[in-house]
């Protein structure tokens, strides 16, 4: 079987600086990898360039087959991979619901009632259904951030990409960000996430990858990547971060 | 003749009337289909000068520049009384229009790119991310937050619009300052002019009032 995601040698840069160094990275179906590294290290400019909110290059990257490049196919390839960013971005003038049900409506072309119905059992599903008629400034940062999930979600991507997604919180809302996110994974949704949470990253990813200065440094298993971490680079890393 | 008698000469007022109101709506029909051609067309204008092909681009900036510069009775004169020499011959209805609507689409294309720019590159890459195309972008997620930003700027020149209206009386148009200045010379007397005035100052004090209640609702909004 073929990966969901397969990218080959992907180049990036900005300008002069080189961002990402011939990455190489191939991520299954019903897989949840997580991207951790120092911050520069071009773990969030990777996951960028898999929906081509960045450019890139030099490499290719594809979606199920589909090769993301700019062009009539990209709206496409995008409606099938979702993202939730640090800073939530929802649509602030429409409710926790109209935020949800956009995308099949306008995308899926869905009637009205079928995406809205949908759009209401999804925010059940991240704990929400309460606040559905809210605007996002009614609600507290974790409760935006697991509305944004659901938004993520209404599209049935094939993929989700979480940019850091709990950067942006108060510490006291991070868990209910996480336990969302974790309750996707069991449930074999196919996830790429970037996040300093390394006791997330432990109990959730079956891949760790670590990066650093634009390239793949190292991955494995969790258990195998925080116990016998083979790199130098990566024990540092681990060093500095683990035990401060 | 006392002072009263001058300027607030009530016969007069009450002959001169009918013709002050029909200058006024004369007045407000030329000022919203001006506003109405100006939305339309700035914003058509604001997207080609955020989004088009370069070539595109240069030639919206160079639109909105030019009529940003020129004066706008310089404008009216030269489609008024220029246009007929090539053989385009405009009523004053349609010469004033024209003019009005060519120079608030280039303020309003302004105003309308300040409030695009003005949201968060988040929105715009959460859109792309769910799939939205370009229009369904700008329908349901930029220009409703552009415009809401945009509002006071976009009353005021609403306000400009409606004001300027008034130099359409020198291409003999029958708006409320010329039928006040022709009931003026009927009578003798200079009262219609100030009703005049005081009907303009009636439609746009609201105005102006508005756009500082919108600016005060505004900045609690985003304090």
């Amino acid at each position: 079987m073929t990966a969901l995601i397969q990218i080959q040698g992907l180049c990036k840069s900005y300008g002069t600086f080189q961002a990402l160094h011939h990455i190489d990275l191939e991520v299954n179906a019903g897989e949840v990898v997580v991207v951790i590294g120092p911050s520069g290290s071009g773990k969030s400019t990777l996951i960028r360039c898999i929906n081509l909110l960045e450019d890139y290059q030099g490499g290719e990257i594809l979606v199920d087959g589909e090769k993301v490049v700019r062009g009539k196919a990209l709206a496409k390839v995008r409606a099938e991979v979702g993202m939730v960013f640090q800073s939530f971005n929802l649509f602030p003038h429409l409710t926790a619901l109209a935020n949800v049900a956009l995308g099949p409506l306008r995308v899926r072309h869905m009637p009205k009632r079928e995406a809205e119905a949908r759009a209401l059992a999804l925010l059940e599903k991240v704990g929400l259904a309460a606040h559905a008629h809210k605007l996002p400034g009614q609600l507290s940062g974790g409760q935006q951030q697991r509305v944004a999930i659901a938004r993520a979600l209404a599209m049935e991507p094939k993929v989700l990409l979480f940019d850091e997604p709990t950067s942006a919180l108060d510490p006291e809302m991070v868990g209910e960000v996480l336990d969302v996110m974790q309750n996707l994974a069991r449930t074999g949704v196919t996830m790429v996430i970037v996040t300093h949470e390394m006791g997330f990253a432990r109990r959730v990813a079956d891949r760790v990858i670590f990066m650093e200065a634009g390239r793949v440094i190292e991955q494995a298993p969790p258990a195998e990547f925080f116990s016998a971490p083979r790199e130098e680079r990566t024990q540092a890393f681990l060093q500095a971060i683990l035990h401060h | 003749m006392n002072l009263l008698d001058t300027f607030f000469n009530w016969p007069v007022f009450r002959d001169a009337l009918p013709l002050l109101l029909q200058g006024l709506w004369t007045t407000i029909l030329l000022g919203a289909v001006s506003i109405l051609l100006g939305f339309v067309g700035g914003l058509v204008l604001a997207l080609v000068r955020l989004y088009g092909p370069a070539w595109l681009r240069t030639i919206t900036r160079i639109y909105i520049d030019v009529f940003r510069s020129i004066p706008l009775l310089v404008l009216l004169v030269l489609v008024y009384y220029a246009l007929p020499f090539v053989g385009i011959r405009l009523t004053s209805f349609a010469a004033a229009t024209a003019a009005l609507s060519l120079v608030s689409c280039a303020y309003t294309a302004e105003i309308m790119r300040a409030g695009i720019e003005a949201i968060p590159k988040g929105q715009f890459e959460a859109a792309d991310a769910i799939g939205l195309g370009f229009f369904s972008s700008m329908r349901d997620v930029v220009l409703p937050q552009a415009l809401r930003i945009v509002v006071p700027p976009l009353t005021s020149n609403c306000i400009n619009v409606l004001k300027d209206t008034a130099l359409a009386s020198v291409v003999a148009m029958p708006d409320l300052l010329k039928q006040a200045t022709q009931a003026q010379a009927l009578a003798a007397n200079p009262t219609p002019l100030i009703g005049a005035a005081v009907l303009y100052l009636l439609l746009l004090l609201p105005l102006v009032r508005l756009v500082g209640f919108f600016e005060a609702r505004h900045r609690a909004a985003t304090r």
